[in-house]
């Protein structure tokens, strides 16, 4: 990998309308049957304005969003020796019906561990220019003879 | 309702066991956007040198957070969660799947409101995450 590319941020992503089938499907496929993520007059009644998304719903929009940067030939990554070996949210605020999730991504950075390059992606997530959620994903390079 | 009054470092949260089938991953896949092969194809997940199909590590980890959300109740609780893959959970084809178990203990209770629950996730009897813990609003 480059590792002059620590610090670059790629442009924002076209927004991810978040629907309650979007939501719902997610909770379904993590077998999550919390009423927040599919009941309207619940979400409300724990005093949210609209159904809620999981904690880790918010990959849906970055790894998307990193993966596009995975391609930039600037960056020299081997798409296909990748390991996602570590991710982390900081949440600002619920993700919600009706948010338009845009991602900044950015190199934040790139370390060699023998022949494999770990690399760490940090994703700025906004909705309508408020932030929503930070996320940290660190991948794994493997290098050719790993 | 869990009660939140009495917590206490050490303090486990109730365990949680899920069954990790192919069709899970099918529903995963498709939800999260994450189309890579070796999630699907048994073929190709050899071909790269695994056992078998296996399944999302973020799969696992929004299985892993479930230990705090069905506990606290509302999930937007969660203000901060992080894990470390370290293992893959390997799915055999048909319907059965394999049991995968989850469960939390409470690691830090902060001044602020807040407190840390270390989670765990295991699979043929080993961790598949690691350093995985999540900070927590506590109802006030």
């Amino acid at each position: 990998m480059n590792h002059e590319m620590i610090g670059h941020a790629y442009p924002a992503s076209e927004p991810y309308l978040v629907t309650v089938a979007k939501i719902q499907a997610f909770a379904d496929a993590i077998g999550d049957n919390n009423p927040i993520y599919r009941d309207e007059e619940y979400a409300k009644s724990l005093g949210h304005t609209s159904v809620c998304a999981p904690p880790t719903f918010p990959i849906v929009a970055t790894m998307s969003a990193m993966e596009k940067s995975f391609h930039d030939p600037a960056l020299n990554m081997d798409y296909s020796r990748i390991v996602h070996s570590d991710q982390r949210f900081e949440y600002r605020r619920p993700i919600r019906v009706g948010d338009e999730l845009v991602v900044v991504t950015v190199i934040e950075e790139i370390k060699a561990l023998g022949t494999n390059d770990i690399a760490t992606f940090r994703t700025e997530v906004t909705s309508k220019g408020e932030p929503v959620v930070t996320g940290w994903s660190k991948l794994v390079v493997r290098g050719a003879d790993s | 309702m869990s009660d939140f009054s009495n917590l206490e470092i050490g303090s486990e949260l109730p365990v949680i066991q899920k069954q990790f089938t192919r069709s899970q991953l099918v529903a995963y896949a498709l939800a999260s956007g994450d189309m890579n092969p070796i999630h699907q194809d048994e073929g190709i997940a050899k071909s790269v040198g695994l056992p078998d199909v296996i399944a999302h590590g973020m799969l696992t980890m929004g299985c892993a957070i479930q230990v705090v959300t069905d506990w606290i109740g509302d999930p937007t609780a969660v203000l901060d969660y992080s894990v470390r893959m370290t293992r893959p959970v390997v799915v055999p084809a048909g319907e059965v799947g394999v049991p995968v178990t989850f469960s939390g203990k409470i690691g830090a209770i902060n001044g602020d409101g807040t407190i840390r629950v270390d989670l765990s996730a295991v699979f043929a009897d080993q961790t598949v995450l690691g350093q995985a813990k999540a900070v927590v609003r506590l109802p006030q």
